[in-house]
């Protein structure tokens, strides 16, 4: 009997607690900035596509839902000719973030993706693409890596000499 | 045998070995750059050091390079010493100062040497905080990128290019830290073996410039052994497929074959099977008059069920790149006495000489790996670098063994490489060439000659008749070819392991016989001779040892009555006769049937077509000009109705009534009728495991562990994964599920070890490196040698050559890109072949009044063209030269007497 009351009485003073319970979706909770949600494909900071196809996401990912094929642009860049996520698959594990050796590839703080189809869960480049930077709005790859494209050509890049004078005597 | 001791642990290797490849030998790992198991040691990088001690006593020991250090009896090493770890460790790390930051778009990543000694060594951040040294790129062609910033100055690939294989346009530049690989200028490099730069450099200066097409990590390539298709030395190669197409092909190490390397034809020339050219559904040509149309599997078969009644009159054309299987399918099909090689009446009788000289005579045919090992060489009417253009490779090589006894003498170890090469000051061991025109082996030859066929046949049997000491056969051809002649005997004569070398090369009969004289004079004498035919595709002599009859044999066969079917496979008539004459041959039956991978002037005339897979898309054994049974495993699955021919083949068996259509399952049940219907072929079951073959009840998988996109490949159509296909054909799996650990030799499918990502893992294959492979090396010699008291050869000496006033001798120049039909169909190979052009040489061009590029009237019975002129160095009077495979249809059965005259106002 005593324990019955305790119980009613331990409910009631719960009443004139804070709240934890967020009321989504009329309120949002704020997330982290490094919250593993949707995948999106940044982009360097004068606009072109970061990603360069390198194949290290997909390799990475434990459930093998990234897929891509590389190609080269006429500018020698490098790009995903697709580049294709199914995210009914993807377990947000961001080992591909981890992976990716030029930023491109980021997880967002965003996790409304719900559909009632899940083909419509397979996201394509076009879905993935954003326009701008992401979480590290400096890091543009073409300027460190030693790979002459138009408008950076060899020994323009960050820390490097002038291309050598194959033909010069001089020490 | 000696025993050394390595961190105190008693081991014993072979004598005369180098630390490093008997360290590696064991099983152990030691880093390395510029040691290559063919191009042996230089020791420029200093990254192979290991400590050194002078006995149990000495602690303190000192720090050498492994690659210098001779395996001797006593030697006490430590691999694992901290010393020397973090002396490894430094010297990575001075090499990595100016490697640009390009791994993610490099296509060497994952499978670069430089990433996994790297590792291996432990260097992992960069301290060097200086700025990177730059250079600028040369355009090297359409077969290797150039990307020279990420050099490491190794000094492999000028090793390679100009020591191992003879290149001369490639070189080292300038000096100190400045050093540059690469030609004096931008151009296409001229060596034949130049795409095996791309597995030679230990990082990605040099890559597959075809593969950046389509350019896929190693890990994501499904992978298989197959057996190159583009001449007939049957190279070992593993081919590379990702989404359905195919990428790339690297060299499978066969010992007994083809070793480290292969030539840019067979590793460039897979185009082919992605090409626009390929047939990707059975068509149908309803009556003679109409159109094609595409038609599926089930109709196409049924459309066929009114035809191959029983009781049908058909005839089945073979083909010379179509598989034993396949070709034995149709023979079954059509009956044997119905069956003919698709091969011209003038080859087959060479290649029926070629099988006769082989299974007849006392010297065995030589492997590639015996043409290295021969210490004189005389080739016999052959341009090798362009026929068969691996052997070259070998020829160089064998080329070195008479002159390695000066560095044996004075007692420097073969692997010492400049050592070696200080020691022979260039001198070559004796190699004779006998050609119409200038070849590329000339620079190296001790003895060379340009004379028309019947003369070179005439110099064959000179040869052995001076080896054989005036016994038997010619007088000797006089002036310049006597002096070459007995030049040439008395080197095979001294040697130890003479050779020699001829083929189907310049059409004639008479030098293949005449190397087989010489061949059996350097046994009688008791030499271990060896004897290597030529023959121009792959499967040239499988298809030899099959059937004698040939193509004059079903045309005359066809016009003898009256026939209803011709079923062709993988083969173009239109290469092989004349035009007006396949026609008129098509024109006899009710129905042509032509079963090919691409599209050709025979598929084109087909009334039924029925898409072939390529070698890529199929399983097949393939014989050799060694006479070694290889089999070829498929690739991948090919896309839509696309099959095996002998697939067609045993459900047009099926429709027609035979029991073989529903008693051959999969192609183990192909094989074994085959071997129970020729005991020629008894043993080709044996080249390879069965289908039924597993490994701890485990396949071999075709995709590695790492393999991605299994969930997104097929997504963009249907969220649900398909369930791989199963291969009922073979041991191994489309997928990355199965046995992880090395699989039987002749089923490696890649070369991977943990922490050996680059091709270098291989060592691990071996069992000993550069040795053969682990459990043997693949493949089954079907040929059987003769011995001396079989019959003499009987034949005649043909007369001298004399060269005619008003008419010149055509003979074939081949080309190692565009002579063989399928890679010409690859981009890349059809820009580099010629046009078709009329070879002339320096004296008859004055005599005619002509230069180079005038355009000239060429005529043969019934056919007559316009060409432009070619000057072909070395060609006699009286000889004239036309492309092989790169004439149009007609031009075929050289050598054959044609005028020529000065086209006017043209």
């Amino acid at each position: 009997m005593i324990s019955i009351i305790r119980t009613i009485w331990k409910v009631f003073l719960h009443q004139f607690r804070k709240r934890v319970t967020i009321q989504y979706p009329e309120e949002r909770a704020s997330l982290a900035p490094r919250w593993r949600g949707r995948i999106i494909l940044s982009r360097d900071p004068d606009g072109g596509e970061r990603c360069v196809a390198c194949y290290l996401c997909a390799a990475a990912c434990p459930v093998d839902c990234i897929s891509l094929q590389a190609t080269e642009d006429e500018n020698g860049r490098r790009y995903p000719e697709f580049f294709r996520i199914n995210f009914s698959r993807c377990i947000f594990c961001g080992f591909c973030e981890e992976a990716c050796p030029t930023y491109a590839i980021q997880l967002t703080p965003d996790f409304e993706m719900a559909e009632y189809n899940r083909r419509n869960l397979v996201y394509e480049k076009e879905d993935l693409l954003i326009s701008g930077p992401g979480k590290y709005p400096e890091y543009n790859f073409y300027r460190i890596a030693g790979l002459a494209i138009s408008g950076k050509d060899k020994g323009e890049a960050e820390n490097e000499s002038a291309p050598v004078d194959v033909k010069g005597l001089m020490p | 045998m000696a025993t050394i001791f390595i961190d105190n642990a008693p081991y014993t290797v072979k004598d005369g070995q180098n630390l490093l490849h008997a360290c590696l030998s064991l099983g152990f790992n030691i880093p390395y750059f510029c040691w290559h198991p063919a191009l042996h040691s230089v020791g420029a990088c200093r990254q192979c050091a290991v400590k050194q001690f002078r006995d149990e006593q000495d602690t303190r020991g000192k720090i050498v390079m492994s690659c210098m250090t001779p395996a001797a009896e006593g030697t006490r090493i430590s691999i694992d010493d901290p010393d020397v770890k973090r002396f490894r460790r430094s010297v990575i790390e001075w090499l990595m100062t100016n490697h640009p930051h390009d791994c993610p778009v490099c296509d060497e990543g994952g499978e670069c040497h430089l990433q996994d000694m790297t590792v291996m060594t432990g260097h992992d951040y960069r301290r060097f905080r200086f700025r990177k040294r730059t250079y600028r790129n040369q355009h090297l062609g359409p077969l290797v990128n150039h990307e020279m910033n990420r050099c490491i100055q190794c000094y492999r690939c000028v090793r390679f290019y100009r020591d191992y294989a003879g290149g001369r346009d490639l070189d080292v530049f300038a000096s100190h830290n400045h050093v540059f690989f690469g030609r004096h200028a931008d151009g296409v490099l001229d060596n034949e073996f130049s795409g095996n730069l791309v597995e030679v450099c230990p990082t990605g200066v040099f890559t597959d410039k075809t593969f950046k097409e389509h350019s896929t990590r190693k890990w994501d390539l499904q992978t298989a052994p197959t057996v190159c298709v583009h001449c007939g030395l049957g190279c070992n190669t593993i081919a590379g497929e990702r989404y359905g197409s195919l990428r790339r092909i690297l060299n499978r190490y066969n010992h007994e074959v083809n070793g480290y390397f292969i030539c840019d034809r067979g590793r460039f020339g897979y185009g082919f099977v992605n090409s626009g050219e390929r047939i990707r559904t059975p068509m149908v040509r309803r009556s003679k008059a109409g159109k094609m149309e595409p038609i599926s599997k089930e109709d196409v078969l049924k459309h066929l069920e009114g035809m191959l009644y029983f009781g049908a009159r058909v005839i089945g054309i073979g083909s010379p790149r179509a598989s034993l299987e396949s070709n034995f399918s149709l023979m079954t099909l059509v009956g044997r006495e119905h069956f003919f090689a698709g091969i011209p009446e003038q080859e087959q009788g060479l290649i029926g000489r070629i099988v006769d000289m082989l299974s007849e005579g006392p010297a065995p045919a030589a492997s590639l790996k015996d043409a290295e090992e021969a210490d004189a060489v005389l080739v016999l009417g052959e341009d090798i670098a362009n026929s068969a253009p691996r052997l070259s490779l070998s020829l160089r090589q064998a080329a070195l063994n008479k002159p390695m006894e000066i560095a044996r003498k004075m007692r420097i170890p073969e692997w010492s490489d400049a050592a070696v090469r200080t020691a022979l000051q260039g001198q070559r061991g004796p190699l004779f060439l006998a050609t119409t025109a200038v070849t590329k082996l000339e620079e190296i030859a001790s003895g060379v000659v340009h004379a028309a066929p019947d003369d070179i046949a005439r110099m064959g049997f000179g040869v052995a008749r001076e080896i054989e000491g005036g016994a038997r056969g010619a007088a000797l051809p006089a002036g310049e070819m006597s002096s070459f002649a007995r030049a040439a005997a008395d080197a095979l004569k001294n040697a130890e392991r003479p050779l020699v070398v001829a083929g189907t090369g310049c059409g004639s009969e008479a030098v293949i016989r005449a190397a087989a004289q010489a061949a059996r004079a350097l046994c009688s004498a008791g030499k271990e001779a060896r004897l290597l035919y030529i023959v121009p595709e792959c499967n040239t002599l499988g298809l030899g040892l099959m059937t004698r009859k040939h193509l004059g044999d079903a045309f005359r066969a066809a016009g003898a009555g009256p026939a209803d079917i011709v079923i062709i496979l993988e083969n173009d008539l239109f290469r092989r006769a004349d035009e007006t004459q396949v026609k008129e041959f098509f024109r006899g039956f009710r129905q042509v049937i032509v079963v090919d991978q691409v599209r050709t002037g025979t598929t084109r005339v087909a009334d039924v077509l029925l898409p072939a897979c390529t070698f890529a898309e199929s399983q097949g054994t393939y014989v050799s000009s060694e006479g070694r049974a290889q089999r070829s495993f498929k690739v991948y699955l090919p896309e839509g109705d696309i099959r095996e021919s002998w697939r067609w083949m045993a459900d047009m068996a099926e429709i027609a009534g035979r029991p073989e259509g529903k008693a051959w399952r999969n192609i183990d049940h192909v094989v074994k009728a085959l071997a129970e219907a020729m005991p020629v072929f008894e043993g080709i079951g044996h080249a390879a495991p069965q289908a039924g073959f597993r490994v701890n009840g485990l396949r071999i998988p075709r995709q590695s562990h790492r393999a991605s996109g299994r969930t997104a490949v097929s997504a963009d159509m249907d969220v649900h994964e398909p369930k791989p296909p199963v291969d009922s054909d073979s041991a191994f799996s489309f997928s990355m599920e199965g046995y992880e650990g090395m699989p039987p030799p002749a089923l490696i499918q890649r070369y991977w070890s943990p922490g050996w990502n680059s091709v270098q893992a291989l060592n691990k294959f071996q069992e000993e490196v550069a040795g053969p492979l682990r459990g043997g090396d693949p493949g089954v010699r079907l040929l059987a040698q003769g011995s001396l008291e079989s019959p003499a050869y009987s034949g005649e000496i043909p007369p001298p050559f004399a060269a005619r006033e008003d008419s010149w001798l055509l003979v074939p120049l081949y080309h190692i890109f565009g002579s063989d039909e399928l890679s010409t169909f690859s981009p890349v190979i059809a820009g580099l072949a010629p046009g078709p052009y009329i070879g002339i040489g320096e004296a008859d061009m004055k005599r005619l009044g002509i230069s180079e590029g005038d355009a000239v009237v060429v005529t043969l019975p019934g056919l007559s063209r316009v060409l432009p002129v070619k000057k072909i160095a070395g060609l006699p009077q009286g000889i004239a030269g036309m492309p092989a495979g790169l004439m149009p249809a007609g031009w075929i059965g050289l050598p054959a007497w044609a005028e020529m005259v000065k086209k006017n106002g043209g």
